[in-house]
């Protein structure tokens, strides 16, 4: 299909088409960070983490909405009050719910799969009766949308650059957190040996609990992000998680380098596959794939060494 | 004011006999021996009509007063989205009959059922609706697979289904009628009209990934390659339902350079197709693009400033300059508020109810082969869209318009067909 095209033409195709890889790459990172924080913490699947998300997005609709009646002049900017607002609503609600529902239930994997999956029916039928069944329309302020030219045929769109500033900023805020801040040694000695953990005075209740409300918080960013490049209806969550979940299992549960790069392998083989075989094609070659090296490799790609 | 008691045959029927037809008869008959209470039955309860037993050989829940229909949509699910209009064209529908005294002199009464998006369900509750509620008629379903579902348990009980979708065709029964259009009322003038006002030679099909674009592209690439000169297809992609990233297929899209990109998407990519669009710099005031997919109710989530300059081609747009369609949409905003949108399918469906009450009166019969054999050839002369007919083949005759999204949200009518185009549901040539 490359025949007969010039070379200028064929690199700036390139060019964006590399481009595109990248934004698929950021779009799955920030989906599939809160879920592998939650899952390599406490082994809790969360599978109304696409409803987490698409909180985020309602309180980003619910944002610009107050901008533009109240605030009409800082509309520009609205988007990153939309961003820490997304965060806190998601994460209060992702700690409200550890409390009441989640914290029942450690030890017990398959109810709390259970339980998730009920909250996520529940959490889209709240937002159907709240916001209506039809998507809304997020507005966006105009220097937000279209491309930017970087070339004459060249065009980067906007809103994925800010989608990929976004994850690199949330990676590297998640990174500090766990890596370098005292309360991710807590974490951290928690995920290694939780009875151990406890045993030295950590309240591991506490640092579950935070934990889940910090996943949740990266879901509501991440649903406010998606606010620029999807649709915001009562049941867009269940597009994302998927993918999401298809990320995280491939990355190996427990690490988040491992999520980094398996969304980093999982998005570059889909967008250059998408280029040159159909969309539904490309997906299934990438899930025959993935499925293939996990027969190989069922812990995934990237293991973390816990003493058992 | 002097009471009237309901005859004596209707209160001899029996609580037994009377309760599958609903409660207002059941409180009827709870009220104190009936009497006060049957002053206060809806003035058109008492009008005359034919006689029960003349209009109902068939064991359908018809009563002196009330005719029971079913609605059958999904409230709840993914497919809620879109179905939630067609439940209030419906129910208007429905309650302007009632007003001007309902259908062969009884009322319509509704039971409504949640297919809940899910195809068995919508089976279930059919049989519901058909064999326990006894239901007239159906307004329902909305995507094929629904109606693929359903269509058995029509035939099957001997129901009748009103469904308003447009949809792929190669199909057609005696239980259903369509008011929607079939694929190639939609598709061939479309085709036509970018073909010669556009020029157009080139086109890319994309679309969703089920039976419905992929009949659709089917028949568009059978159009293009053998009835329009020198006109050839350059590319064809699906993406899964649901998928939302399409960087990948616009930048296949910006090598080829098709004249027009011919796009079925549906659901929740539309809005991250159109959206990823624009951010992409794709300007469609440049590039052509011509959707079957998206009515206005689409656009509400996809946002009029993504999409303006897209052209639609369908049979029903908001917009359309005529006194019934004025006055439909002006009652639709006062029952749903002003905010409400109407697309091709909340059009298609307030046709339903008020088809079936002519093929009725016309019938002289609520007995479902009476009003199958007595639909075509009814002419609804101040349909919102215009005037339409139906087919023998029990789809509607109608034009198909082409419009241009505004960046309100609407569509700005640019062409329509001359004539009514004849429904075909098994095209020769196009399979």
């Amino acid at each position: 299909m490359l025949m007969g095209y010039s070379f200028g033409d064929l690199g700036s195709i390139m060019a964006m088409q590399g481009f595109a890889g990248l934004i698929l790459f950021s779009v799955f990172v920030l989906m599939a960070l809160g879920l592998a924080v939650i899952f390599g913490q406490m082994g809790v699947i969360n599978m109304a983490h696409g409803e987490f998300m698409i909180l985020g997005a309602y309180v980003t609709f619910l944002t610009s909405r107050l901008f533009t009646a109240y605030l009409p002049w800082a509309f520009n900017a609205y988007f990153f009050f939309a961003v820490v607002l997304a965060f806190c609503a998601s994460g209060l609600l992702g700690m409200a719910v550890e409390w009441i529902l989640i914290r029942h239930l450690y030890r017990r994997p398959l109810d709390t799969l259970l339980a998730t999956w009920g909250l996520s029916l529940i959490l889209q039928q709240v937002y159907r009766s709240v916001f209506g069944a039809r998507e809304v329309g997020v507005d966006q302020p105009n220097w937000m949308m279209g491309a930017s030219n970087l070339t004459d045929t060249i065009q980067i769109p906007i809103n994925g650059m800010i989608v990929i500033g976004l994850t690199a900023l949330i990676t590297v805020a998640v990174y500090m957190l766990i890596f370098r801040l005292g309360w991710g040694k807590r974490v951290r000695a928690v995920i290694s040996n939780r009875a151990m953990a406890s045993a030295v005075g950590i309240d591991t209740e506490r640092v579950d609990r935070f934990t889940f409300g910090l996943g949740c918080g990266i879901a509501g960013v991440a649903g406010s992000a998606f606010t620029m490049i999807g649709s915001t209806s009562p049941t867009a969550g269940q597009l994302y998680i998927v993918d999401t979940f298809l990320v995280v299992v491939f990355g190996g549960a427990q690490s988040l380098i491992g999520t980094i790069a398996s969304a980093f392998t999982i998005s570059q083989a889909r967008s250059t596959l998408e280029f040159f075989l159909s969309g539904s094609m490309a997906q299934v070659i990438v899930l025959l794939g993935v499925v293939g090296i996990l027969m190989i490799r069922p812990q995934g790609l990237f293991v973390l060494k816990v003493r058992k | 004011m002097t009471v009237t008691l309901p005859p004596r045959n209707q209160i001899s029927g029996g609580f037994m006999a009377d309760d599958r037809y609903g409660t207002l008869r059941r409180t009827l008959l709870k009220g104190i021996a009936a009497a006060p209470a049957a002053a206060m039955l809806p003035r058109a309860a008492r009008a005359a009509g034919p006689a029960t037993s003349a209009v109902n050989t068939t064991g359908l829940a018809v009563t002196d007063d009330a005719v029971t229909v079913g609605i059958l949509h999904s409230i709840t699910g993914t497919m809620a989205i879109s179905e939630t209009g067609s439940v209030e064209a419906e129910k208007l529908a429905i309650s302007q009959i009632n007003e001007q005294g309902g259908v062969l002199g009884r009322q319509i009464k509704i039971v409504q059922e949640d297919g809940a998006s899910d195809w068995p369900t919508f089976a279930e509750k059919a049989k519901k609706l058909l064999a326990s509620d006894h239901c007239a008629a159906v307004f329902g379903c909305w995507t094929s697979a629904s109606r693929k579902a359903v269509l058995p348990v029509f035939e099957q009980l001997n129901g009748m289904l009103y469904y308003p979708t447009f949809y792929e065709g190669l199909e057609q029964s005696k239980n259903v009628i369509y008011t929607g259009q079939e694929a190639t009322q939609q598709i061939l003038a479309g085709l036509n009209w970018v073909n010669t006002t556009k020029g157009a030679k080139t086109f890319y099909l994309l679309g969703s990934d089920y039976i419905w674009p992929r009949t659709s592209n089917k028949i568009a690439r059978k159009h293009i390659e053998n009835h329009l000169h020198g006109c050839k297809v350059v590319g064809e992609d699906y993406f899964p339902l649901g998928n939302t990233q399409f960087n990948s297929a616009i930048n296949k899209m910006r090598l080829v350079k098709p004249d027009v990109i011919y796009a079925t998407i549906v659901g929740g990519s539309n809005v991250a197709f159109y959206k990823q669009l624009k951010a992409a710099g794709v300007d469609l005031s440049k590039q052509t693009l011509l959707t079957i997919s998206v009515t206005e109710d689409e656009i509400l989530g996809i946002g009029g400033e993504n999409i303006a300059g897209a052209f639609a081609c369908m049979k029903y747009f908001e917009s359309l300059d005529n006194p019934a369609n004025k006055k439909f949409v002006a009652a639709f905003k006062e029952t749903y508020g002003a905010k409400s949108v109407i697309g091709d399918v909340t059009q298609a469906a307030y046709l339903g109810p008020w088809l079936w009450k002519m093929a009725a009166e016309k019938a002289g019969s609520f007995d479902v082969d009476k009003i199958a054999a007595a639909s075509p050839g009814i002419e609804f002369k101040d349909a919102p869209e215009g005037y339409v007919r139906i087919h023998e083949n029990h789809h509607l005759w109608s034009k198909t318009l082409v419009g241009k999204a505004l960046v309100d949200g609407q569509y700005e009518v640019v062409y329509e067909t001359p004539d009514l185009v004849e429904p075909n549901p098994f095209p020769k040539g196009y399979q």
